[in-house]
């Protein structure tokens, strides 16, 4: 591995499948630990990790995070093909839902995910296209 | 305070992790709401939550929390327990409601994580 070239993980998620949900967000948590970046950022990072990937498990059909573990900074891009997000700005307000009441009986779908996977991050965008889906960009400061 | 006190204050019961019991509790929060626990609540909380699914222990694992009890008596399935054992973190469960175990907690100085030393901290 090259000085600059940073740690490369892929991850597969499936909707729907909440028995794994979260599997990936805890082995980027154990990398993130082992190469020694500090707690409250691995905190940070996983929180967020693990609100974008419970949003593909209980949104999208499938999806694919993409991390890569450089030594200031973590990056994150989550892509999932799903129903999409008609209107961004209203899906960024604390409190605001389309979830079920399966997935609010799980302890989801409250509406704070994307506002706290925002606050944790140092940089973050995502775009969407309704029909198609969602892609989330996560990048966090070690 | 430390998890075993708690333990002794709610009276309750380990399911897993007896020998973490020494681990420092400094604050605790009672929630359902997974999201909540994951924007609101700091490292080293002692969740209080009547769910006992797996997203309850996904959740504690992301937020670095002290422990989860289980109130009015609910217990996890095994999956869940073996999960929270894969983590190292405790499980207690004790027969108070939600409502009276937060409060017998409050009453032995453990304070939410909104308080002053509490404070969610942006970094």
């Amino acid at each position: 591995m090259k000085a600059d070239a940073g740690l490369s993980l892929e991850f597969t998620l499936h909707g729907a499948d909440f028995e794994l949900a979260g599997a990936a967000s805890s082995k980027i948590k154990r990398i993130l630990q082992q190469v020694g970046v500090k707690s409250d950022v691995i905190r940070r990072i996983a929180i967020s990790s693990y609100e974008a990937e419970m949003n593909v498990i209980i949104h999208a059909y499938h999806g694919e995070m993409r991390v890569s573990i450089y030594p200031n900074r973590t990056e994150i891009t989550i892509e999932d093909e799903g129903p999409g997000i008609p209107d961004i700005k209203l899906a960024m307000q604390e409190g605001y839902s389309t979830a079920s009441d399966h997935i609010r009986e799980l302890g989801f779908g409250a509406g704070m995910g994307l506002p706290n996977i925002a606050r944790c991050c140092d940089a973050f965008e995502i775009t969407s296209e309704v029909g198609k889906g969602t892609r989330i960009y996560m990048m966090i400061l070690h | 305070m430390k998890l075993c006190e708690a333990k002794i204050l709610l009276n309750a019961e380990v399911v897993f992790g007896g020998h973490l019991l020494d681990k420092e509790v400094t604050t605790a929060c009672g929630a359902d709401l997974m999201s909540d626990v994951l924007a609101f609540t700091k490292e080293r909380t002692l969740l209080l939550t009547g769910l006992t699914n797996l997203q309850v222990i996904r959740t504690a694992e992301m937020s670095d929390l002290a422990g989860i009890v289980f109130v009015r008596g609910k217990r996890p399935s095994q999956d869940v327990i073996q999960l929270a054992a894969n983590n190292g973190i405790p499980l207690l469960v004790t027969s108070w409601p939600m409502f009276e175990a937060c409060g017998l907690l409050y009453s032995g100085g453990i304070r939410g994580c909104s308080s002053p030393q509490g404070v969610h901290h942006e970094s």
